[in-house]
């Protein structure tokens, strides 16, 4: 019943995202596309973000959310999408920690 | 990704349709496709093959790279029948991931003190179903042995192409259902969609070793999804 969102159920980022567009917001969406070791989040999840920063869901159970919502920004500013990677071999991974030691490919571009 | 696609996207889970956005992950381009519409060459096979596993992934075709991702509506389960089996098996279909509900017309079967925290309906299958409808998404699990309230419901089930229909009773109680469900209209192909004797073949004895026979079975078939209906139309 995920798509009904209860009382106390989290917010559906997809959903979130239409909603946040109809009210004129800037939207930017982040996917997780590829995943190597024991990432977090499954392939296909979801993290919206909007032009202030805010944001609904997420890419890697709170590891690595700040930095790709900096990125959205970087997104919305010039409508093109970009390809993130973010692993423990990676120097910028280390900084942001996803310290469980897999590796995710995050796809973020903007709607509407 | 545009206002359209993402509308179009919504809206199909919101109605419990399969729906997959198809992203072209070197040109940006996107497109949002349901599992009833065809999609040619390699990137076609692909996505025939995401929609039946429902796993999300990253393919190449046509020397470009594209993000399938997949969206299946979450798998539900009704289970007609209040009966001993049922409360073993609420519980255990909650753990594997199923949206339960369980419906018996017999007030005191369909108590709250016997299924608590249950999502139980005190009504006939024709009401409670006109008020949940069945779906491809949806298994049923006939266990009244109690023909007024099991057979509407099977019925139900089969006209909605329910991923999963099953039945307790023995062969000869199957018999004489099929008996029935023949003289109601259902074809032999239908009918046999029918999984009876009820569940996997464990030697299950007690109660709440038949519920695990017949959650495996439910599962063996959400995981097949799509391959039972063409081995049905080959048949």
């Amino acid at each position: 019943m995920s798509d009904m969102q209860p009382a106390g159920e989290p917010a559906d980022p997809l959903t979130t995202a239409e909603a946040w567009l109809q009210a004129g917001r800037e939207v930017a969406l982040a996917t997780v596309v590829e995943t190597w070791g024991s990432a977090p989040r499954p392939v296909g999840s979801h993290l919206v973000i909007d032009a202030e920063g805010n944001f609904e869901g997420s890419v890697s159970g709170g590891c690595v959310e700040g930095a790709v919502v900096a990125e959205a920004a970087e997104v919305l500013d010039d409508g093109k999408p970009r390809m993130l990677e973010f692993g423990v071999a990676d120097e910028t991974a280390w900084r942001v920690g996803l310290s469980c030691g897999g590796r995710i490919r995050v796809y973020v571009e903007r709607v509407g | 990704m545009d206002a359209l696609s993402l509308k179009t996207l919504n809206a199909a889970r919101r109605e419990r349709r399969a729906v997959m956005r198809i992203t072209d992950l070197d040109g940006g381009d996107d497109r949002v496709v349901g599992d009833d519409e065809a999609v040619a060459g390699v990137l076609g096979e692909a996505v025939a093959a995401a929609f039946r596993s429902g796993r999300s992934t990253t393919v190449e075709a046509d020397g470009r790279r594209f993000f399938l991702n997949v969206h299946l509506p979450p798998p539900r389960l009704v289970v007609i029948g209040a009966v001993h089996i049922s409360q073993a098996l609420a519980p255990m279909a909650a753990i594997a991931g199923f949206d339960l509900r369980v419906v018996d017309p017999r007030t005191a079967f369909a108590s709250p003190e016997r299924f608590p925290g249950v999502d139980l309906v005190a009504e006939w299958p024709q009401e409670a179903l006109a008020a949940w409808p069945l779906d491809a998404f949806t298994a049923l699990a006939a266990l009244t042995h109690d023909p007024k309230i099991d057979d509407p419901a099977l019925a139900a089930a089969l006209s909605a192409q329910c991923f999963y229909v099953g039945a307790l009773g023995s062969r000869k109680t199957h018999a004489r259902r099929v008996e029935r469900l023949t003289a109601a209209g259902f074809g032999e192909a239908e009918i046999g969609r029918i999984h009876a004797p009820i569940g996997l073949a464990i030697g299950a004895a007690s109660p709440a070793e038949i519920a695990v026979a017949v959650l495996a079975e439910i599962i063996a078939a959400l995981r097949s999804r799509g391959l039972e209906a063409r081995r049905g139309a080959a048949a």
